[in-house]
């Protein structure tokens, strides 16, 4: 039988919302407060979804343990106390978190032990964002 | 189409144990989970059912109806109670948070009436849950 599982991490990092795309002038009507100059901080929380058939000999989707070891090493750690700006994922795109859930649900993709349902990642707890992927990134363009 | 989600909660004690295989592949699996004295959770369950709304009453479901569907097939059964050693379906299945939310579509499969069942999950922890929505 098919089960869905989910798991939520949590990191803290900083990140400014800025554009060379556009003039400070138009940074901060965009982006606001979020475009102060020497940024701001957040307390994330990445919320995964696999899915998979219940092995009936561990009673799992996947290994909880293998599924905490993959998100520590590739995404706490990763992210965890650091100035998301200044992370290669984020040279050329905004950190905004729309950006960073497609981020984190690429990084998710390598986990193969389930199927990658979506990333539901926190901001705040007013401001949440999911990705499930779509055809172009499947494709492997972005 | 509504959906409709009910909250109960229950606190259990359980274990994770293949009886086919030995003590060390267990441990090396399950690791802590398998600590045969037990542990236990608060768990919490969410039950979302599926229906149009009743033109008179304004309801999918009867939400005390849902309640006590809710505490009479699963809260009395598996509140308070050692998961493995009491509660029937985890004698041939290891009652992890999947098999948990798949025992729970069981015993709530039409059992609800004027509405269809759509999802159970289950959360171990606030941070761990699992959904079932019946599939084969």
């Amino acid at each position: 039988m098919k089960a869905h599982l989910s798991r939520r991490y949590h990191f803290s990092a900083s990140h400014r919302l800025h554009t060379d795309a556009y003039d400070a002038e138009r940074n901060r009507v965009v982006f606001g407060k979020c475009n102060h100059p020497h940024g701001h901080g957040h307390n994330y929380t990445v919320q995964v979804t696999v899915s998979g058939q219940v092995d009936p000999a561990t009673g799992m989707v996947c290994n909880l343990a293998e599924l905490d070891a993959f998100a520590q090493a590739h995404v706490v750690e990763r992210f965890d106390h650091t100035n998301l700006n200044t992370l290669e994922c984020f040279r050329h795109t905004v950190s905004t978190t729309e950006n960073l859930s497609v981020e984190i649900y690429r990084i998710f993709q390598s986990f193969t032990a389930a199927h990658l349902e979506r990333v539901h990642v926190e901001e705040t707890s007013n401001n949440s964002f999911d990705f499930a992927g779509d055809a172009q990134m499947m494709a492997g363009t972005i | 189409m509504i959906f409709l989600t009910r909250k109960a909660e229950f606190s259990s004690a359980h274990y994770y144990w293949n009886e086919a295989w030995s003590p060390e592949e267990n441990q090396r699996v399950f690791g802590k989970c398998a600590n045969r004295n037990g542990h236990g959770h608060n768990y919490t369950l969410e039950v979302t059912v599926a229906g149009e709304i009743d033109p008179t009453s304004g309801f999918v479901v009867d939400l005390k109806e849902l309640k006590e569907i809710l505490d009479r097939e699963v809260v009395s059964v598996y509140d308070h109670r050692h998961l493995n050693l009491e509660v029937p379906e985890f004698k041939s299945a290891i009652p992890t948070t999947e098999n948990i939310a798949i025992a729970i579509w069981g015993r709530l499969e039409n059992k609800i009436p004027h509405a269809k069942l759509h999802r159970v999950r289950i959360y171990e922890m606030p941070d761990l849950f699992a959904d079932y929505y019946g599939e084969v």
